[in-house]
């Protein structure tokens, strides 16, 4: 960081200090704040309103399948009362457009990188911030611009957008395929654009600060496993995102400039010749997967390193096999970036290819699968601490497995055939993204909220919210599974008048019961966030006794992070060491004088 | 409560199982009906028996993390775990054969499918004389329907005798089918869920797809890609029947479109 940069934080600092409660004042600091926990802190209250605002448009779909064109009680006349309650099939294929851009693009891509990385990389690795504070500020008001963009394509009048959150052309880039959404699908690109732009400047961030901006004796070998992941995750970012974003600029002129990029030749759509033509629908497919492919590490791979942490620290044991966790984190990343046309099985794409893509993807559930062996490694042989945190973490491993397995399903590119667009991938994506990743991220708030807020979330209700999210969660995605072995497609507004699924109405209507219990229990996670940011019980700096810098700051840590210079000696996962007395050894702590030579020596 | 915590991830595997074996069982199945439909394509067998291939396989590993998992969380709960953490960092054998076992199971998987999977998509059917057999059929999506051509007296597709049907596709049982499928605007996906067949439309690509149906009757055709609003409604019916009832039918067919309908011009589409 330069000198000039250093000065203004140290300024801010003081300023900070002394500030009293003035408009300016107030918006200095937590609207335009270049801190790095502020912006943490704006994602994360940004991604939760969005992640309810998800959950209520999953209801939507859930109540459509389970009885469909009835009148939605409650939520209807909320969410879309121009429709009279009832679900029309264009504003159903809306809902799931938009269910899966906000959970996507507003939710987990952000509560990861932006909220988490955000918080935790200085605080990890022992920096006093980022290490281009400003760009970390332009990072989160950029997702403003995608926010109203795609919010208000939502309420587009008649429709809003709705060619699904992969946007396949040509339904979404031939003006006349959906009637009704041609406003609503620009503005919905345009936003999806601007999310785009906000991951990259994060990751260039998240990339630098990282390389450059360790503490004294932080070796890359010692950082912590969420840091790697947010490591590897900014470089899939930094590689994969140019081709998104380019691939929309082109959509966008196929929609407004009439060029024809993935719009074949002699097109009639809706009784209207296409504009233009000459272009092929499957480059779309390429381009579009070659970034959501890593996209989906992006949303997985943090959350690994996060559970990494938690599962470390509740076991009282050091991580099991920590270099080999790196190598399949950079792995995943690695063939992560040659694996997309498994989503292209049967898209039209030369079937010789399809056999390529088939044997990337079944290498790529290798580093997955020691991953889990070495996460219950870490738990053999420890001193397991059941608290709100471990159980999230835990349950990310059991849950992980099943979204693994069936995976390999899905690989196999023959019956790929037959469960390609049915339930059996919606479970399995719901199974990685929901209960592996979402369960995570509660994880990491119930454990990281003390430092954040500097108090404690309530134990017992963060239990109970667990409790109940866990059995409601594998109540609404397993049984997905047999449905999708029938072959219930996905995205159909009504598929019961098909002889095929006419059945399965009432296992939906099971699936939705459970669906609304899992949305209401996150009132009890919402009421302990937010009563316990002001009323938590008040802890010191290291309340889960852990070895990480980031346990070291102050709780909350002020500007600067650090009221010392950390100076570190050894990696961040040694729990139980014999060197000393307590179950933990904080990476800070001097090796005692007879041991050091030994100490350094042993745990590089 | 770690006890409680224990069992309850053990729940995830005895629970997990059971739905599979009891959606599976064939007790079940009559009533239920929770599996995979009737599968009627003399080539839609390998796709079933990979699936359960795959089933057990993932199912024995589902079973044992998930036990695994149980039982050291049960095992080493601080509350009745005296012994001190284990104090190792990973073990190099362990990794080793973690690593490698995994891998060549996934890689013989990968293998092992790539010959059906060359059956469905590579290897089009063959005349006697060696030459790839010709569409039955040229079966055109739009929104939101299916509009279905064959072949008219003479025997090719294109011409002004053929004959046209929408949404209701017959072909003759015990042979090989080929069908020319295809997309008039945007993306559809041409699934019939009882012959394992599922392709992809895309506009602007001449696609076929094939199948030796071994059972008369009457099935679903299902659109299985996004195509806009009224995707869900796209329903066509397919009718499996003997070469003697679909060609009395191709003829009954020909003659209403004859009464009631001017010839369309050669090689036109509807348009």
């Amino acid at each position: 960081m330069s000198d000039e940069a250093a000065s203004e934080q140290a300024d801010e600092h003081v300023d900070h200090g002394a500030h009293k409660l003035t408009l300016g004042g107030f918006i200095a600091t937590y609207m335009f704040s270049r801190d790095h926990k502020i912006i943490g802190m704006q994602f994360l209250f940004s991604t939760l309103l969005w992640f309810l605002v998800g959950g209520l448009l999953a209801l939507g779909i859930r109540w459509q399948l389970a009885w469909p064109w009835q009148n939605m009680p409650v939520l209807g006349n909320m969410l879309f009362s121009a429709e009279g309650g009832q679900i029309s099939p264009e504003f159903y294929t809306t809902l799931f457009t938009m269910h899966a851009t906000v959970m996507i693009f507003f939710v987990i891509i952000p509560i990861l990188a932006g909220a988490f990385g955000n918080f935790l990389i200085p605080l990890m690795i022992g920096a006093e911030d980022m290490a281009f504070p400003t760009l970390n500020m332009l990072s989160y008001w950029f997702m403003w611009p995608a926010f109203v963009l795609i919010g208000s394509s939502f309420f587009q009048a008649p429709y809003g957008a709705g060619a699904g959150w992969t946007s396949y052309p040509p339904l979404s880039s031939v003006v006349t395929a959906a009637p009704g959404s041609e406003s609503a699908q620009t503005l919905w690109l345009m936003g999806v654009t601007c999310v785009g732009v906000a991951s990259m400047l994060g990751s260039v961030n998240y990339l630098t600060t990282i390389i450059q901006m360790r503490a004294p004796g932080m070796t890359m070998f010692r950082l912590p496993m969420t840091i790697w992941a947010m490591f590897i995750t900014a470089l899939l970012q930094a590689f994969a995102l140019p081709v998104l974003t380019a691939a929309g600029f082109m959509q966008l002129m196929d929609r407004l400039l009439a060029t024809g990029f993935f719009v074949p030749e002699g097109l009639v759509v809706n009784n209207a010749t296409a504009l233009s033509g000459g272009g092929q629908p499957l480059l779309w497919q390429h381009l579009f997967w070659f970034y959501s492919h890593p996209a989906v590490y992006v949303m997985i791979l943090p959350a690994m390193g996060m559970v990494s942490d938690i599962i470390s620290c509740f076991s009282r044991k050091p991580l099991f096999g920590y270099k080999p966790m790196v190598f399949s984190i950079s792995g995943i990343a690695g063939l992560g970036f040659i694996v997309w046309g498994h989503h292209m099985f049967v898209s039209g794409m030369n079937p010789g290819l399809g056999m390529v893509f088939m044997t990337s993807t079944m290498l790529i559930a290798l580093p997955s699968a020691v991953k889990v062996f070495n996460w219950m490694g870490t738990i053999w042989g420890g001193k397991v601490q059941f608290t709100t945190p471990m159980l999230f973490a835990v349950s990310f491993v059991s849950m992980f497995i099943i979204g693994g397995l069936s995976g390999i399903f899905m690989a196999a590119t023959p019956v790929d055939i037959f469960i390609h667009d049915t339930y059996f991938i919606v479970a399995h994506f719901h199974y990685v993204l929901f209960s592996g990743t979402a369960m995570a991220v509660f994880g990491a708030i119930y454990f990281w909220f003390p430092k954040m807020f500097g108090r404690m979330m309530n134990e017992r209700w963060g239990k109970v919210h667990f409790f109940l999210t866990f059995v409601f969660l594998n109540g609404t995605f397993y049984l997905m599974h047999v449905l999708g072995t029938v072959g219930f497609p996905r995205r159909l507004a009504d598929p019961y008048h098909y002889e095929t699924f006419k059945h399965l109405q009432p296992m939906n209507q099971f699936i939705t019961i459970c669906a609304i219990g899992m949305v209401t229990t996150q009132i009890i996670f919402a009421t302990n966030f937010l009563y316990s940011i002001f009323r938590g019980q008040k802890v010191g700096r290291n309340p889960w006794r852990a070895n990480g810098l980031e346990w070291m700051a102050p709780s909350p840590p002020g500007h600067g992070n650090f009221d010392f210079q950390p100076i570190v000696y050894r990696g961040p996962y040694e729990y139980g060491s014999p060197e000393v007395d307590e179950d933990y050894y904080p990476q800070i702590k001097p090796p005692p004088e007879d041991a050091a030579d030994a100490g350094s020596a042993e745990h590089d | 409560m770690g006890r409680f915590w224990s069992l309850l991830f053990l729940m995830v595997p005895v629970l997990g199982v059971l739905v599979f074996v009891f959606a599976a069982s064939p007790d079940s199945r009559p009533f239920l009906n929770h599996w995979l439909p009737l599968n009627i394509n003399e080539k839609g067998y390998v796709i079933d028996d990979l699936f359960m291939f795959i089933l057990y396989l993932t199912g024995v590993i589902f079973i044992i993390t998930g036990v695994l998992l149980f039982r050291f969380l049960w095992k080493y709960d601080a509350a009745h775990n005296s012994e001190p953490a284990k104090y190792v960092h990973g073990n190099h054998t362990l990794e080793i054969l973690w690593s490698v076992l995994p891998a060549i199971t996934l890689l013989f998987i990968a293998i092992y499918q790539m010959d059906a999977w060359a059956e469905h998509k590579m290897r089009r059917p063959l005349l006697e004389d060696g030459n790839l057999k010709p569409a039955l059929a040229q079966v055109t999506a739009r929104q939101f329907e299916w509009r279905i051509r064959y072949a008219g007296p003479d025997e090719l597709i294109g011409t002004p005798d053929d004959v046209h049907i929408v949404n209701d596709l017959h072909v003759p049982v015990h042979e090989d089918v080929v069908l020319q499928v295809q997309s008039q605007d945007v993306l559809h996906s041409f699934f019939l869920p009882n012959l394992r067949i599922k392709q992809d439309l895309v506009p602007g690509m001449r696609q076929f797809s094939w199948f030796h149906a071994n059972q008369t009757g009457i099935f679903d055709l299902v659109c299985a890609e996004l195509c806009g609003w009224g995707h869900y409604k796209m329903r066509g019916r397919l009718v499996v029947e003997s070469r003697e009832d679909f060609d009395a039918w191709l003829v009954g067919v020909a003659a209403e479109q004859d009464r009631t309908q001017p010839k369309p011009a050669a090689d036109g589409e509807d348009e």
